[in-house]
């Protein structure tokens, strides 16, 4: 929202859960709370135009914190976007603390008060920040990953603590301090000879400041200069300050050489409440995409759309987007218009789409195969995210792709290399889908024993597959699909299975409670599954999964190992995709119903239409994959073990 | 193997721990018929079939009831029958050598395990084969294990074992490259010190849960386990004041021979009835158990009542214990208890029971991981969910 990039707003407070506010720019608000960390702030230094509507900021906790602390110690006033000091204790702190509120309020020029104040709080933990990061003024902005650098910080931090507390905070920072400076000098915006100046002088400063005693507050007057020679300058632009919240990631000596990590980080992810990205990644969008008006709070950084008119929209560029391989074009028209969908038929014609786009590729002069592929893949991805976000799936096909470009042998022809990659996205799609597939139904029919009655939601391929190959290997039993609107997609399963000689039961997910008390088996399919356990999949999974553990019937996910990604997750509200309201909205069928038609742009009307939900890994009794029958809590160790076979082939 | 069994009844008898009410249950077969097991007894009832593991259990560390000799009996016809087959299956390759004699020959020393027999008997046809190549060679030891396999299904640490031997016998590479007769030298080796691994797993489990046993502290036991015992051995030898509950362990009352040998120990010991395990939860300090097989989940599979045991010391936050080889260590995934191939045992009510009457003769239950605390093996201790990752490792 334009209101928050005005400067010297007071934030609004956030609200949470699913309010309507009826002003699309409500009046700013005195207090805030923390715990919201999906605030904008538009302003901040990695809406460089290094990052690409793809690319994602890492994730925001933190890095934002410390691009402003590294250009904040030294006075060079070349970035706008700024902090005072506090804020980034705050996030240092880590944890909720309820003084912060109180002291986000008055985010005035003379804020070095502040940052006296917020040092007096938080004790020593002020002095060890403002001495340390100074230093790490040498980063620029954008481009560069701050996320790894951020967590060597706070790892750094964490191990000073102790030691730190007595009052020798200055050493413990200076250290921190050498190390940062020698390891990032590359980015430097400063010379060294500058940023050892300061730091000296910092080093002064405390050491002026212990001498005095162990006050902190001393202390913080130490490291005041400096801070006050950019306070001013630093906290007109960005409003939304001390929003954040420590990761949990942020602790633990014994982390990986910083190169290692930075590949570590998981890819980052667009978040679609921050004004300023959304307008530039528009405008390098394919085609136009009206935003949905009224979006829900908390789901505000999940892109929703007005659905209806991409696909016309789309259609009429065609002949315009010459750069757009037809292949890639027809798979992005088939995941808007919903031709095609599940997981592994998308990913599968995802990939089949890239071999032709491969196939029909010849290296422009001037350029070698490996870079400009890979570019040219990256631009097919972003258009196909604009059609339908990315499932977790596709991105570790997609992640396989480019590994396998990049590892392409140099001496390799063009047309051998071409080969290669098409056998490889071949071997892939056979070895990772259709072959683990058929090792699932093989391992899920042992569990299926004459008499059950097996439950499953929605309609997954895998589970579709195992009650086929159960019924045919003789077994007696029955199916209750559970089925849900708006989709609907467990009637096309059930049509499947009825035309098989299955015998099935057909109800609604609001009967699932009652329907479960005769289920011995609920079979479930997953878009992915995540290194804690948690499934991602299908909305409605998780109440199944619920009512079922609560029924003490055992669920099985049945999920390909190529879905299986090593992000953490607790909640479907991060990540997640957000559906057309209007699909919710209306009653097909029911004109007498259809009161809520026509009203998806009222003002104080917002419609939730989520399209996938997390099951916490309580409520899972096994996960079948390709490897077996696997607990939930093995997950990682799959994903830890055959990442890199994967990666390889 | 069955003298065994018989002088420990003999034993028993001795050391009259047994209430009076139990004894009319117990009735000890003569000794002619016990140093004549083949001998048939026309007069009991043996309709009840049993599993070859628990047979075996029996014979080494239960209190006999009283369709003993039927068992012993079914037994020896069995064990000739498939051993017949065995032969038949030799005399096509023109040798004599059978894996189950082999593995039954082990098997009858009652302090070695059956999948540590088992691996000792796998490791005889390495020695005995007279394969030429490699292939062959492996072929033949799938064949022998396999068969050592279907002798038994009910075991689950003999398919374990013979599962882990053949991937730890055939898993490098480096085999490819030699000469025949090195990679077959090499290969026994190996399987001699897969045995010896084995073998030492129970002292190695003994040793890591010295540190989780405390001055004073009252542990309860069920059913007799080797490995249990040998840690509440090695405990009684450090010096440690413990106190040990044994449950009575029906059918086979092998919680009678726990008593017994604790008692010889001079570790205080409780005996009670099966039934009386909440009763007592309240002054146990944690809960041991041993385990036929730990499977993928982390849960394990054990003797009727370990469940409802780990379930009451769960509710009441007490911490259960298992001690178990990591060669038990079975890829298998039971979703609930009716889930795996159910291992039966007769079971002796002490009075005529009418044939209208169903009995549940299951002799194992499933305890799933949520209930355990903690497993000790000889790869050390694991949270239940670690299993699955080191089977994972293991077989992937």
């Amino acid at each position: 929202m334009d209101a928050r990039r005005v400067s010297q707003v007071v934030p609004k407070v956030r609200q949470v859960g699913f309010v309507t506010h009826s002003d699309p720019n409500p009046p700013p608000q005195a207090s805030r709370t923390q715990s919201v960390p999906i605030e904008s702030n538009s302003g901040t230094p990695y809406d460089s135009p290094d990052f690409s509507p793809v690319m994602i900021p890492p994730p925001r906790h933190h890095s934002e914190n410390l691009s402003h602390l590294r250009s904040a110690a030294v006075a060079v006033p070349e970035s706008s976007s700024r902090r005072p000091m506090w804020d980034d204790r705050v996030a240092v702190v880590g944890s909720y603390n309820p003084g912060n509120s109180l002291l986000g309020q008055p985010v005035s020029p003379n804020s070095s008060e502040v940052n006296s104040e917020a040092s007096t709080t938080l004790g020593w933990f002020g002095r060890n920040s403002s001495g340390k990061f100074s230093a790490g003024s040498s980063f620029p902005g954008g481009g560069f990953d701050l996320t790894t650098v951020k967590m060597e910080n706070f790892t750094q931090l964490e191990g000073k603590k102790p030691e730190a507390v007595p009052g020798k905070g200055g050493g413990g920072g200076v250290e921190v301090n050498n190390r940062e400076s020698s390891s990032n000098t590359l980015k430097a915006k400063t010379t060294k000879a500058e940023r050892r100046e300061t730091q000296e002088a910092q080093r002064a400063a405390k050491a002026a400041g212990k001498a005095q005693g162990n006050k902190p507050v001393a202390a913080a007057g130490g490291a005041g200069p400096s801070n006050i020679l950019r306070q001013p300058s630093q906290n007109r632009d960005d409003p939304a300050v001390g929003s954040t919240i420590a990761g949990s990631d942020r602790r633990g000596g014994d982390r990986p050489p910083e190169r290692e990590r930075k590949k570590d980080v998981p890819p980052p992810r667009m978040q679609f409440d921050d004004q300023g990205r959304v307008n530039k990644s528009k405008k390098r969008a394919v085609f136009n995409q009206p935003e949905a008006k009224n979006r829900v709070e908390l789901f505000r950084h999940l892109p929703q759309y007005e659905h209806g008119s991409q696909l016309t929209d789309l259609e009429s560029k065609f002949l315009e987007l010459d750069s757009m391989h037809p292949a890639v074009y027809k798979v992005g028209v088939q995941y808007l218009a919903g031709d095609v969908t599940g997981g592994n038929a998308r990913c599968i014609a995802m990939l089949r789409a890239f071999q032709e786009v491969i196939n029909d590729y010849s290296t422009p002069p001037g350029k070698t195969l490996v870079r400009d592929l890979t570019a040219k893949i990256s631009s097919y991805v972003s258009f196909l995210i604009e059609c339908r976000p990315l499932s977790m799936s596709m991105g570790n096909a997609i992640r396989f792709q480019k590994s396998r470009i990049a590892k392409l042998p140099l001496t390799l022809s063009e047309t051998e290399a071409k080969a290669a990659l098409c056998n490889d996205i071949d071997r892939f799609i056979n070895e990772k889908i259709i072959l683990a597939d058929k090792v699932i139904v093989r391992h899920a029919a042992t569990k299926v024993r004459d008499g059950d009655v097996l439950l499953t939601y929605g309609s997954s391929c895998v589970v579709e597959m195992i009650l086929l190959y159960a019924h045919e290997l003789g077994k007696q039993f029955r199916v209750v699909v559970v089925d849900s609107r708006p989709k609907h997609e467990g009637q096309a399963l059930l049509r499947r299975l009825l035309a098989k000689g299955l015998s099935c039961t057909y109800t609604h997910i609001n009967a699932v409670s009652y329907i479960m008390h005769e289920v011995t088996r609920v079979f479930l399919g997953a878009s992915s599954v995540l290194s804690n356990g948690t499934t991602y999949s299908r909305v409605g999974t998780a109440c199944v999964a619920m009512v079922a553990h609560a029924f003490r019937v055992p669920v099985l996910i049945c999920c390909e190992a190529y879905k299986f990604h090593e992000r953490v997750q607790l909640d479907s509200i991060c990540s997640n995709e957000l559906g057309d309201s209007n699909d919710i909205a209306r009653v097909p069928g029911r004109p007498d119903v259809n009161s809520m038609d026509n009203r998806t742009n009222e003002k104080n009307l917002q419609f939730l239409n989520l399209m996938y939900d997390a099951t916490p890994s309580e409520y899972v009794s096994m996960i079948i994959t390709d490897y077996g029958m696997i607990p939930p809590t093995s997950v990682p160790v799959i994903v830890r073990e055959y990442r890199r076979e994967y990666l390889l082939i | 193997m069955w003298h065994r069994s018989a002088s420990f009844i003999l034993d028993k008898n001795q050391n009259d721990t047994v209430y009076p009410a139990d004894s009319v249950t117990l009735t000890p077969p003569p000794p002619s018929s016990i140093s004549t097991p083949q001998n048939p007894n026309p007069n009991l009832n043996r309709n009840m079939s049993m599993s070859a593991y628990y047979q075996t259990r029996a014979a080494h560390h239960g209190v006999v009831t009283s369709d003993w000799l039927a068992q012993s009996q079914e037994a020896a016809t069995r064990a000739v029958a498939t051993g017949g087959q065995e032969i038949v299956d030799g005399g096509k390759s023109g040798r004599a050598f059978s894996v189950i004699d082999e593995f039954n020959n082990w098997r009858k020393q009652p302090d070695l395990a059956e999948a540590v027999a088992a691996i000792r008997a796998l490791a005889a046809v390495i020695r005995n084969s007279e394969a030429k190549t490699m292939m062959e060679l492996e072929i033949e030891l799938k064949k022998a294990s396999d068969s050592l396999k279907s002798w038994d299904t009910t075991s689950i640490s003999l398919t374990a074992g013979c599962d882990l031997f053949m991937r730890y016998v055939t898993r490098t590479s480096a085999l490819e490259y030699e000469d025949f007769n090195s990679a077959r030298s090499r290969l026994i080796e190996r399987a001699e010190k897969f045995g010896e691994i084995s073998y030492k797993a129970r002292k190695i489990i003994a040793m890591l849960s010295q540190d989780f046993i405390f001055d004073g502290c009252t542990i309860l036991v069920h059913g007799f386990s080797r490995v249990v015992m040998e840690v509440l051995k090695m405990a009684a030898q450090n010096k440690k004041l413990f106190r040990v509950l044994c449950t009575e362990g029906r059918p086979d009352r092998s919680g009678l021979r726990l008593a017994n040998e604790l008692a010889k120990l001079d570790v205080p010991v409780k005996l009670l009835i099966d039934s009386a395990v909440a009763y007592t939860m309240d002054e146990v300090d944690m809960v041991f158990v041993g385990a036929d097989g730990v499977v993928e989940s982390g849960g394990i599979i054990n003797m009727m009542g370990t469940y409802q045991i780990a379930l009451v010391a769960h509710s009441m936050n007490k911490p259960v214990y298992v001690a178990a080889e990591s060669y038990k260590f079975a890829r298998l995934y039971p979703l609930d208890q009716k889930d795996m191939g159910p291992a039966l045992r007769p079971i002796d009510f002490g009075v005529p029971i009418p044939s209208k009457v169903e009995v549940e003769t299951s002799a194992r239950d499933y305890t799933p991981p949520q209930y355990l605390t903690l497993l000790f093996t000889d790869l050390g201790v694991l949270t239940p969910s670690v299993v699955s990752d080191e089977l994972i490792q293991l077989y992937l």
